[in-house]
C-alpha cells in the first residue's frame, strides 16, 4: 500500500527513467546486472576476507571499528553490517529506518529529486531500499567519526544506495563514507543518493573517499539542507582511477548564519573522466560558503564546476578552483559560476589551471632539492588541503588517502 | 671561491649581461650596486643557474669547479645559497618543512627561527601572505639552515621596517661569519683571517651597509661591471652624483679596454682581515 506521496515519487521517477543527466556521459543502465543475491549479515565485520578488508581500509573504512563511533557496510545490494558504539547516535539501514520511523518519509526525496535524471529515477524505482540512515539525536556529540562503506564486489553489477543523514538540533556528527570496488570488478556502476539534513546549530562533517577502478562508472546525487546556525563540511577525496564519475552536490543554506564548506581533491590518471562540482545556494541572510577544489591530471579529464548562488542579503561566499596539469594529454576544465539574485552580497572566485610554476621548482632546487624532489614536494603541497574544523583523526585519515594516492603518482 | 670569466648572459634572445669578470675570494663580501634593470638580479640568477638566464659565453667557477652548466641543486649542494628578492609562494608546504629541507634534517628549526623572531610563521605555508620584511626573514632563516659557503643576497633590506633591519643585518653577519664573538684562545684578528664564508650582496638603497661590513663594491650598469672600489665610497658617489655618473665611467672603460668592457680591478678590501677601512 503506497501513500499518495510515494505514488507521486514513483510516477515522477517513471517519467524520468530515460532522462539523461545534465552533465557527464550518458550511461546505459541496462548494461549492468542488478544483483539479486542476499549476502549474509556479519555480526563481526572483521570476518570479511583479507582482500576485501584491504580494499575497505584504502577507502578509509577500518572494519575493526577502532576509533569509530559506528559502522555501516553494504556489499552490492546487501547490508552486511550495521552497528553503533555511542549513545545518541543511530546507524540503521534506510529500509529499516523507513519501517521503524513513519516520520522518516519526511527526509525521503526532499533534498534530492527523484526525477532529476535517470540515475535518481533508477534508485527511486528499485525494488529494494538500500543505503544507510544515520542520525545524531539533539545535542549528541560524536567523539569519533562514524564510518559507512559502500562496496561493489560483483562484476558487471550496478549498486544503488539511498542514504539519509540527520544531525538534529545542536548535534555534532562526523561521517566517513568509503566507496570502493573489489579488485576483480572490471565493469560496474554505483549510483548513490545522499540526503543530508543539518538542523539548527548542528555540525555535520561528511568525508567521502572514493577508491574505484578503471572500469567503474559512478553517479552520486547529493543534497544538503542546512538550518539556522548549522554547519555542513564536505570533504571529497578521489585519487584513484574511475572510468566516469559525475556529480554536482548542492547545499541549501536555509537558516540565517548557516555555513557550508566543500573541499575536494581529485586526481585523474589516464582513462579517468571526472565531471565534479559543488553548488551552494545561500537562501538566508548572513549565510556563508566556501568551495575549494584541487584537481590534478596525469592524463585523464577533469571538469571542475563550482556554483555559488546568493538569494539573500548579507551573504558571503568564495569559490576556488586550482588545477595542475602534469601530462601532455591531460585536460582540466574549470567552470566557476557566481550568481547574485539580490544586492548586498559578496561572492568571489579564484581559478588557476596550468603546469607547476618553474619558479617554484627552481626555488626549491636552490635549497638543494633535485628537480624530481622539488616537483614531488610541490604536488604534495598542492594536494595538502587542510580542511578546517576537522577532528585530527579525520584529517589523518584524509592525509593517509592522499599519501597513498601520491605513491601512485611518483 | 667564485670566479666569473668573460660571462655573457641572455634572456631569450636579448643579451643582458656582457662579458662579466668578477672574483670573490674566501672570506670576502662584495656589494653590487646598479640602477633598476641594470642586470643585478640576473647576475645572481645566472650564478645560481636559473633556466631563464642562458650563458652565451664565458665560465662560472666555484670552489675550483666549472659549474657553468651544472643544475641548480648541484650548485646549492656545493655551497651556493641565494636569498631571493621576490620568492614565490609554495602552497601546502610549511616554512618549517622547507627550513628542514634546507638544513638536510640536521638543524634545530625552532632555535634558528627564534633568532629571526620567526617562530610564529613556521607552520604557515611558505611565503603565503608574508609582508616584504617577513619574506626577507623567511629567506634568511632558510639560508641559516642551509649554511652556504657563498651567500648571494638580493636586496635583503627591501621592504624591511626599521625595527627589523638591525636584526636582518645581524643575521647576515652571522651567515658570513662576521658577527663579533669572543672565542677562547683566538684573537679577533685571527678569527677574521680564518673566515671562509663569502658573500655577494645586491643593494639598491645601500641601507644595509650600515649594518654589514663589506669589502669590495661594484657597479653594474647596463649589463656591464663599470666600476670597482670601496663600497662606501661608491655608495657615497652614487648618492651624490647618481648613476648618470656611471655612464661616463663606462664610456671611459670601453675606450680604455678597446670595447672589451674589461674594467680596472681595484685593490680595496683584498685582505678581508683588514676590514673595510672606509666606514664612517
Amino acid at each position: 500500500m503506497h501513500t499518495a506521496r510515494q505514488e507521486e515519487i514513483l510516477a515522477r521517477a517513471r517519467a524520468a527513467a530515460g532522462k539523461a543527466a545534465a552533465y557527464g556521459e550518458d550511461l546505459d543502465l541496462n548494461s549492468y546486472r542488478v544483483s539479486a543475491a542476499t549476502l549474509p549479515y556479519l555480526n563481526d565485520p572483521t570476518q570479511l576476507a583479507a582482500e576485501d578488508r584491504a580494499r575497505l581500509l584504502a577507502a578509509g573504512v577500518d572494519v575493526t571499528g577502532s576509533d569509530r563511533a559506528g559502522t555501516f557496510i553494504q556489499i552490492n545490494q546487501s547490508v552486511v553490517h550495521c552497528g553503533v558504539a555511542q549513545e545518541g547516535l543511530e546507524v540503521l539501514s534506510t529500509a529499516e529506518a523507513l519501517e521503524k520511523y513513519p516520520w522518516a518519509e519526511e527526509y525521503w526525496w526532499r533534498a534530492v529529486l527523484p526525477d532529476q535524471d535517470k540515475y535518481t529515477a533508477h534508485v527511486a524505482l528499485a525494488p529494494q531500499r538500500n543505503g544507510y540512515f544515520i542520525r545524531a539525536l539533539p545535542g549528541a556529540r560524536a567523539v569519533y567519526p562514524l564510518q559507512a562503506c559502500l562496496y561493489l564486489q560483483q562484476e558487471g553489477a550496478v549498486q544503488d544506495v539511498h542514504n539519509i543523514v540527520i544531525a538534529e538540533e545542536g548535534a555534532e556528527l562526523h561521517l566517513v563514507s568509503g566507496c570502493t570496488s573489489a579488485a576483480r570488478v572490471k565493469h560496474g556502476a554505483h549510483i548513490g543518493i545522499s540526503e543530508f539534513y543539518v538542523k539548527k546549530g548542528a555540525r555535520l562533517t561528511f568525508t567521502m573517499i572514493h577508491n574505484w577502478a578503471e572500469g567503474v562508472a559512478v553517479r552520486p546525487r547529493s543534497g544538503t539542507v542546512i538550518a539556522e546556525g548549522g554547519l555542513f563540511l564536505s570533504n571529497y577525496v578521489c585519487l584513484q582511477p574511475v572510468r566516469t564519475m559525475q556529480m554536482y552536490p548542492t547545499a541549501w543554506l536555509q537558516g540565517p548564519g548557516a555555513v557550508a564548506r566543500y573541499y575536494s581533491i581529485l586526481v585523474a590518471p589516464p582513462g579517468s573522466s571526472m565531471d565534479v562540482g559543488s553548488r551552494v545556494v545561500l537562501q538566508a541572510p548572513r549565510t556563508r560558503a566556501e568551495v575549494v577544489a584541487r584537481t590534478l591530471t596525469t592524463g585523464g579529464e577533469i571538469i571542475n564546476r563550482g556554483c555559488l548562488v546568493a538569494e539573500a542579503p548579507e551573504v558571503k561566499a568564495h569559490l576556488e578552483c586550482r588545477g595542475l596539469v602534469l601530462a601532455e594529454t591531460g585536460v582540466i576544465h574549470a567552470i566557476p559560476e557566481l550568481l547574485a539574485k539580490v544586492g548586498n552580497v559578496d561572492l568571489s572566485h579564484e581559478a588557476a589551471v596550468g603546469k607547476i610554476a618553474e619558479e617554484e621548482i627552481e626555488y626549491l632546487m636552490a635549497r638543494g632539492l633535485s628537480e624530481d624532489e622539488a616537483t614531488a614536494t610541490i604536488v604534495r603541497g598542492f594536494l595538502n588541503v587542510q580542511m578546517m574544523g576537522l577532528p585530527p583523526a579525520l584529517q589523518a585519515e584524509i592525509d593517509k588517502a592522499v599519501e597513498a594516492g601520491e605513491k601512485a603518482l611518483f | 671561491m667564485l670566479r666569473l670569466e668573460n660571462l655573457t648572459v641572455a634572456v631569450g634572445e636579448r643579451e643582458i649581461l656582457h662579458d662579466i669578470n668578477l672574483e670573490i675570494r674566501p672570506g670576502e663580501v662584495h656589494v653590487l650596486f646598479g640602477p633598476n634593470g641594470s642586470g643585478k638580479t640576473s647576475l645572481l640568477g645566472a650564478i645560481m643557474g636559473f633556466a631563464r638566464y642562458r650563458v652565451v659565453s664565458g665560465k662560472i667557477y666555484f670552489q675550483g669547479e666549472d659549474i657553468t652548466t651544472w643544475p641548480i641543486d648541484a650548485r646549492a649542494r656545493l655551497g651556493i645559497g641565494l636569498s631571493f628578492q621576490r620568492p614565490p609562494t609554495v602552497r601546502g608546504v610549511t616554512t618549517r618543512q622547507l627550513v628542514g629541507v634546507c638544513g638536510r634534517g640536521q638543524v634545530e628549526v625552532e632555535a634558528l627561527a627564534e633568532e629571526l623572531n620567526f617562530r610564529d610563521f613556521l607552520d604557515r605555508d611558505v611565503n603565503l601572505g608574508f609582508s616584504g620584511g617577513e619574506l626577507k626573514r623567511s629567506e634568511l632563516l632558510q639560508l641559516l639552515a642551509q649554511d652556504p659557503q657563498l651567500v648571494l643576497l638580493d636586496e635583503p633590506e627591501s621592504g624591511v621596517d626599521l625595527e627589523n633591519i638591525a636584526l636582518i643585518g645581524r643575521v647576515i653577519n652571522r651567515l658570513l661569519e662576521r658577527d663579533v664573538v669572543h672565542r677562547e684562545g683566538k684573537s679577533q684578528r685571527e678569527i677574521r683571517r680564518g673566515r671562509r664564508k663569502a658573500g655577494l650582496v645586491i643593494t639598491h638603497t645601500g641601507y644595509i651597509l650600515d649594518y654589514l661590513n663589506t669589502d669590495v663594491g661594484h657597479v653594474l650598469f647596463e649589463g656591464r661591471l663599470s666600476c670597482v672600489g670601496n663600497p662606501h665610497e661608491l655608495l657615497d658617489c652614487i648618492q651624490k652624483l647618481g648613476y648618470e655618473e656611471c655612464v661616463r665611467c663606462s664610456i671611459e672603460n670601453a675606450t680604455m679596454a678597446g670595447g672589451q668592457g674589461n674594467y680596472a680591478h681595484g685593490t680595496a678590501g683584498r685582505d678581508s682581515g683588514a676590514g673595510t677601512g672606509g666606514r664612517g
